[in-house]
């Protein structure tokens, strides 16, 4: 594949490698959505990373990034009434964002139908938890898909987007991390070009679309009324896989990625049982449930995180008087982590012991994790350095989400509670309650800033709280992949009006802001020191470009980085570089010595104001060796 | 052959995603079958990251069990002992580039860098090969992906895979200046 964005329009289809993340856009493509939109949050940026690969002349869709998952659901909400197949996509804790638009949407007639993408992360590899929204769609009457693999995200997502536009109601497209981002070669269909109607369809007699008062009933009846329908229709869609094994003792209902883990868990099992896989997670298949029951003795629910299957399940055998022993969780394990191979064998051996073995506890690593940390000329390093020389022992430090969070891992140990996108100031302002002794200052990205910390911002201003907000601002969305945001100047598709952060909050009536450069330290910790005195709510803005993407663009222009910095003779052992400020291009030598790895430095020099013996000094451009020389 | 399972490792910022895309490619235009995932996480520039790649008509979830992948493949040389502990089978291969990112265990002197003798004494109790790659002289610490690729080349590591597929994958992810300067480290390594 030389391009994608060809790959993507290509009119022939055919077979390409692709991640179940790319496999969505061709989906979205052939189906005709004319407007998406996303707030970036693993594992689905790279959703976005394919529409942007799509030559703007040539792509039929708009896509945004919206300030947050609750304007791109209303965004995608607002193009569907008016005629237009959307789809919104976003991970797993972007649904609690959205979550007040998300669950009128099935109350509303979507003419032009709507495609909810959601990415799950069970064992919460990239989220705060790895909440199951398989509840959502119950919560709010709305059907659930749930692919495996790529090719059936992409023909799942086609399917969806048919039901959504048939029936009128939001479909959700659930898939997990590792769906999102599987690859395995995916045979596209033919494109069949759409032609685009512009006439905006919207009419107040496709609605009601004001659920007030008795409305509000009328619709929700309707809203049933469909899914009654959507009841049969399941017991027709291809979505179900059954495998026969001709054993009727034994059934196992899955469903999704845990699917695959056991079928290579069974692989080496010689009397397999038989295998019931849905697509359809809700409504469930019900016909086709209790066919599979009443033909077994015992049936296993194979399901990741919640038990929301084995519920409905059990109610249905209890409902038609089935007397199928089914097995679903045993202990707290089962509902932590995601359903790997090795997982799903485990929960297997305690299932049905006598068909897996597991052999006891092999002995694993014995090296420490590797945790995220942040790059060598990360401004907030700098930041988190100087700000911790202002702080006090007993002092609260209020964490929030982006690569800041990492400031709270050692040696830096700053930020130590954490909720969601843009708590910060919620948490702060009620830390600072009957609180005069010790001090609270609350942390805050740029992006998150838009997101979902501004009303918190505006509640301390309002309520007139006390504490200390800082503001780390990189200038983008580092953590997810540097998506630009409202400060930025750029959007998604084009050039924009800036909004800087100091004007949002002098609009708002913060009269108490200070800003500085995250590389100027000693102005940095005098400024916090100042601030955590005074009363009242005070805002400091630490502000250095993200340095990943300062440097990736630098040598995209074909420009060198800076020369790396090297560690001078006048260098007595105090380790302040790797001990506190702990950029990971200062490494520990044979003999104790520090030296600093080429590979890693930027260049960037905000360690050279961190020694205190003034050893650090920039590598002279004629010589070969640097950073690798020895003291 | 049933199955052959790769497990890549290395520090955020090393090109394993680059590395496994291409051992993909090469995969496929052997003609076999492949899937694989790269798990990334909250990693940027730093933290552990690590790719799936599994190949066969019989495999089916993207990632690969606990102590059993034929090959594991790390750019770094504490990751490669990891891959080895966590991933390796008995009796498997091990590959990987000699480059040191130490961890912060090691920056904050708790723990001691791990040398390549633990490696080898490691991989001598599990049965298995080891095969230490590094370059002395290349010009560009980004292209250390690529000596790996050409040391799979050359001891034909991946059952199946030839130079060709190998130099075809690579076309099909690069190409102009980066294209020729990472050709011309493979040739050089695959030798």
């Amino acid at each position: 594949m030389k391009n994608m964005g060809e790959m993507l329009l290509s009119k022939e289809g055919g077979s390409e490698i692709v991640i179940g993340n790319t496999a969505i856009v061709r989906a979205m493509l052939e189906s005709g959505v004319r407007v998406a939109t996303s707030y970036p949050g693993s594992p689905t940026p790279e959703i976005a990373s394919a529409i942007a690969s799509i030559p703007a002349d040539r792509n039929p869709m708009y896509f945004e990034f919206s300030v947050n998952e609750k304007v791109a659901t209303e965004v995608a909400f607002g193009a569907s009434v008016n005629g237009h197949l959307s789809c919104v996509f976003f991970k797993s804790v972007g649904l609690n964002v959205a979550a007040d638009t998300f669950v009128q949407l099935s109350l509303m007639e979507l003419i032009g139908g709507m495609v909810i993408v959601l990415g799950d992360d069970p064992g919460a590899n990239s989220s705060q938890n790895e909440q199951d929204n398989r509840h959502y769609a119950r919560l709010s009457y709305t059907p659930l898909l749930e692919p495996a693999t790529p090719g059936e995200a992409y023909r799942m997502f086609k399917e969806a987007a048919k039901l959504s536009k048939e029936m009128r109601m939001p479909v959700i497209l659930r898939l997990s991390t590792h769906v999102c981002h599987a690859k395995e070669k995916v045979h596209f269909d033919p494109m069949y070009s759409i032609r685009p109607d512009n006439t905006p369809m919207f009419d107040v007699k496709n609605g009601p679309y004001i659920p007030i008062t008795t409305e509000a009933l009328n619709m929700k009846r309707r809203t049933l009324e469909k899914y009654e329908k959507l009841r049969e229709m399941v017991e027709k869609f291809s979505f179900d896989t059954l495998i026969d094994n001709s054993n009727p003792e034994r059934g196992v209902v899955t469903m999704g990625a845990p699917y695959l883990s056991l079928m290579d868990v069974l692989e080496e099992v010689s009397h397999k049982p038989d295998i019931l896989k849905l697509g359809i997670i809700n409504p469930l298949p019900e016909k086709i449930l209790i066919d599979f029951l009443s033909s077994h003795r015992e049936v296993w629910i194979l399901e990741e995180l919640d038990d929301v299957i084995e519920r409905e399940v059990k109610a249905l055998a209890y409902d038609t008087g089935l007397s199928t022993k089914i097995i679903g969780k045993i202990d707290i394990d089962d509902w932590i982590g995601e359903y790997a191979p090795d997982k799903v064998k485990r929960v297997l051996s305690k299932t049905w012991p006598d068909m897996v073995h597991i052999e006891e506890s092999v002995e694993t690593g014995t090296l420490k994790p590797r945790p995220a940390q942040m790059c060598p000329g990360c401004g907030h390093r700098s930041a988190f350095f100087a700000i911790k020389q202002a702080l006090k022992v007993t002092d609260i430090t209020v964490a929030d989400i982006g690569c800041h969070t990492l400031g709270y891992l050692e040696p830096y140990n700053v930020g130590q509670v954490l909720l969601c996108m843009g708590h910060s100031c919620g948490t702060a302002a009620g830390l600072s309650m009957f609180n005069d002794s010790r001090r609270v200052v609350a942390f805050l990205g740029d992006s998150t800033f838009f997101h979902a910390g501004m009303p918190a911002i505006v509640n301390a201003i309002f309520n007139k709280h006390n504490f200390t907000l800082i503001i780390m601002e990189n200038g983008t969305t580092a953590m997810t992949g540097h998506q630009d945001h409202p400060a930025v100047g750029r959007n998604f598709n084009d050039i924009t009006l800036k909004i800087p952060l100091r004007k949002v909050l002098e609009g708002f009536g913060v009269e108490n802001i200070r800003e500085v450069d995250a590389y100027n330290q000693a102005k940095l910790r005098k400024y916090v020191e100042e601030a955590l005195e005074e009363e009242g709510f005070k805002v400091i803005i630490a502000k250095h470009p993200c340095m990943l993407k300062f440097t990736r663009e630098l040598r995209r222009s074909g420009k060198r980085l800076p020369n790396p910095v090297r560690v001078s003779k006048r260098c007595n052992l105090r380790f302040v570089c790797v001990s506190e400020f702990a950029c990971p291009s200062y490494q520990i030598a044979e003999g104790g010595r520090v030296w600093v790895q080429e590979d890693l430095c930027i260049g960037d020099q905000s360690c050279v104001q961190t020694c205190p013996s003034n050893a650090i000094e920039r590598v002279p451009s004629d010589s070969g060796n640097g950073g690798k020389s020895d003291v | 052959m049933s199955k052959f399972d790769v497990y890549l490792s290395g520090v955020g910022g090393q090109g394993i995603g680059l590395l496994s895309e291409t051992l993909a490619r090469a995969v496929d235009y052997s003609g076999q079958r492949v899937i694989g995932a790269d798990t990334h996480g909250l990693a940027q520039r730093g933290g552990m990251v690590s790719s799936h790649l599994r190949i066969g008509d019989t495999v089916h979830s993207v990632l690969i069990m606990k102590h059993s992948a034929d090959l594991v493949i790390s750019l770094e040389r504490h990751e490669a002992l990891r891959g080895l502990e966590n991933y390796l089978k008995n009796g498997g291969t091990l590959v990987y580039y000699d480059a040191v990112w130490q961890p912060l265990d090691v920056r904050l002197r708790r723990s001691k860098e791990i040398e390549n003798e633990d490696v080898l004494k490691e991989a001598s109790k599990r049965g298995a090969r080891v095969f230490r790659v590094f370059k002395e002289d290349l010009i560009d610490s980004r292209m250390q992906n690529v000596v790996i690729i050409g040391e799979l080349a050359k001891e034909s590591l991946i059952p199946g895979v030839s130079r060709e597929h190998y130099v075809k994958a690579l076309r099909d992810l690069l190409s102009g200046r980066t294209l020729e300067r990472n050709l011309e480290v493979f040739q050089i390594t695959a030798g």
